[in-house]
């Protein structure tokens, strides 16, 4: 049976990893990707994003940098995202040793640049990241988020469902949805507009913004009226923090009757 | 033993190879990547790699002047790892293709998954292996094991195969196979962890060594 997948999520700057991981002090290098990643990839966890915020052109290599040497060491799945505006930027990413790519500001400015990479590279490594935050007093039809760009200062507009069917008909693979309003909050996934998405397109969605205990992630993970029907939960400071654990969120949602992919050792 | 087992890993331009190469090596094997046919009729092993399009993938590969030197290499018994298009490679074709032959090596026709509430296209992520009958690539496995996919089309049960391990999304299929001396995976193996690791050990230790720890 197909399972649930837990996906911590590392932002890089300069090629190291920014904000405090403090899970992770007892390493000499707690800003370095490969320490960071083989420590989650013993945890077991179904896949790694990085996420780079770097705004300079050397910063941009030292990414290419961090792909090819966490691909080199970590037998899992691995996504890199963060200011890909171009067929060519998946070229790097993907030669450099990612597996999918994420695009999120530059798919909006641009919504060919899915179709083109899906096209060259295929849809599996295409991943439509959508910043979404509800609009004030909702909206008449129903339709009740938009989609922001520029690390969501900026709103465009643009209709969350209509954006993630867009996106689908585009050719991308996966969506991955952060819904602002809960980001950052550990109040919980906003289970309602990823419920929205899920049921807007036949991609796996990934939940990302708000997980903040173990039950946040059972909602938005299972069916039903009241949950998220994601397919994928992405969290960043629960994990670096040490809040939780990998194990500990999969042995909590196995327990809660979800499937997940078991602790496993060779014989 | 003193000698590494080797592999020839195919780079023929259809996906990224270092990921596989590296894999192969944690498991114990001396890698060479080529891109030139010459070198596989001298090689011991081969591994095929595949990513993206089926047509494109098998555009590739006759491109590239594998196809005639890997179906005598095949056919002469040398064994071979095809790894998830290079798995579906060695059928007669696949729905994604019509028209497009594949190596013909096992008989049978790659199909598409459909679509249904509940279930999405491409299969992407962790699901379970169940072994059926002695496949080299899973011996003394504990199973349930989990391995990475990332697919939209599937090698049917109906193809006949001497072993391997099921796998079910919506319907039962074959996500590794042995068949003589042709072994295949449909998951990622370099992608999945102790899984595949296990698994790339074990086409080492009974596929090449014959058995040898």
């Amino acid at each position: 049976m197909l399972t649930k997948r837990i996906i911590p999520c590392l932002d890089v700057q300069n090629g190291r990893v920014v904000k405090n991981v403090r899970f992770f002090e007892d390493h000499r290098d707690a800003g370095d990707p490969l320490t960071l990643a083989q420590a989650y990839e013993a945890q077991q966890a179904d896949e790694l994003v990085f996420y780079d915020i770097t705004a300079t052109h050397e910063g941009r290599h030292l990414m290419l940098d961090v792909a090819a040497r966490v691909a080199e060491q970590v037998m899992m799945p691995l996504t890199v995202g963060g200011g890909v505006n171009a067929v060519a930027d998946f070229r790097q990413l993907l030669l450099a040793g990612a597996d999918k790519i994420s695009v999120n500001s530059g798919a909006v400015r641009r919504p060919d640049l899915i179709r083109e990479a899906s096209e060259h590279f295929g849809a599996q490594c295409v991943v439509l990241s959508i910043d979404a935050k509800r609009r004030p007093g909702g909206h008449p039809d129903g339709a009740g988020w938009t989609v922001h760009v520029g690390g969501g200062r900026q709103d465009t507009g643009l209709d969350l469902l209509a954006w993630a069917e867009q996106g689908q008909r585009l050719g991308a693979g996966e969506i991955c949805l952060n819904v602002m309003d809960a980001d950052g909050t550990r109040a919980g996934f906003d289970l309602e507009a990823t419920r929205a998405v899920a049921r807007a397109v036949d991609l796996p969605v990934i939940a990302s913004g708000g997980a903040g205990q173990l039950a946040d992630f059972r909602d938005v993970l299972r069916g039903g009226d009241a949950g998220g029907h994601a397919d994928a939960a992405l969290a960043a400071s629960v994990f670096h923090f040490g809040d939780l654990t990998v194990p500990q969120v999969k042995a909590y949602l196995k327990a809660e009757g979800l499937p997940v992919r078991p602790d496993w050792r060779d014989a | 033993m003193t000698v590494k087992s080797e592999v020839l890993l195919l780079d023929y331009g259809a996906g990224n190879v270092r990921s596989a190469a590296r894999a192969l090596e944690r498991a114990g094997m001396t890698v060479r990547v080529s891109g030139d046919p010459a070198d596989v009729p001298h090689a011991p092993a081969l591994v095929v790699p595949g990513q993206g399009h089926f047509r494109q993938v098998m555009e590739a590969f006759d491109r590239h002047g594998f196809h005639g030197p890997v179906m005598d290499a095949a056919q002469g018994g040398v064994p071979l790892l095809g790894i998830c298009v290079g798995m579906q490679m060695l059928l007669s074709g696949s729905e994604e293709a019509p028209g497009t032959p594949g190596l013909g090596l096992i008989p049978g026709t790659v199909r598409r998954f459909e679509v249904a509430p509940g279930q999405k296209v491409p299969q992407m992520g962790w699901n379970s292996l169940d072994k059926v009958g002695d496949s080299p690539l899973l011996r003394d496995l504990a199973c349930p094991a989990y391995a990475y996919f990332v697919h939209s089309y599937y090698v049917p049960l109906d193809v006949e195969v001497d072993a391997g391990a099921l796998t079910e999304y919506g319907v039962p299929f074959w996500s590794a196979l042995s068949q003589a001396n042709l072994h295949a995976a449909q998951f990622h193996p370099e992608k999945s962890g102790a899984v595949g690791l296990a698994i790339l050990t074990r086409f080492r230790r009974y596929v090449l060594e014959g058995g040898a720890a």
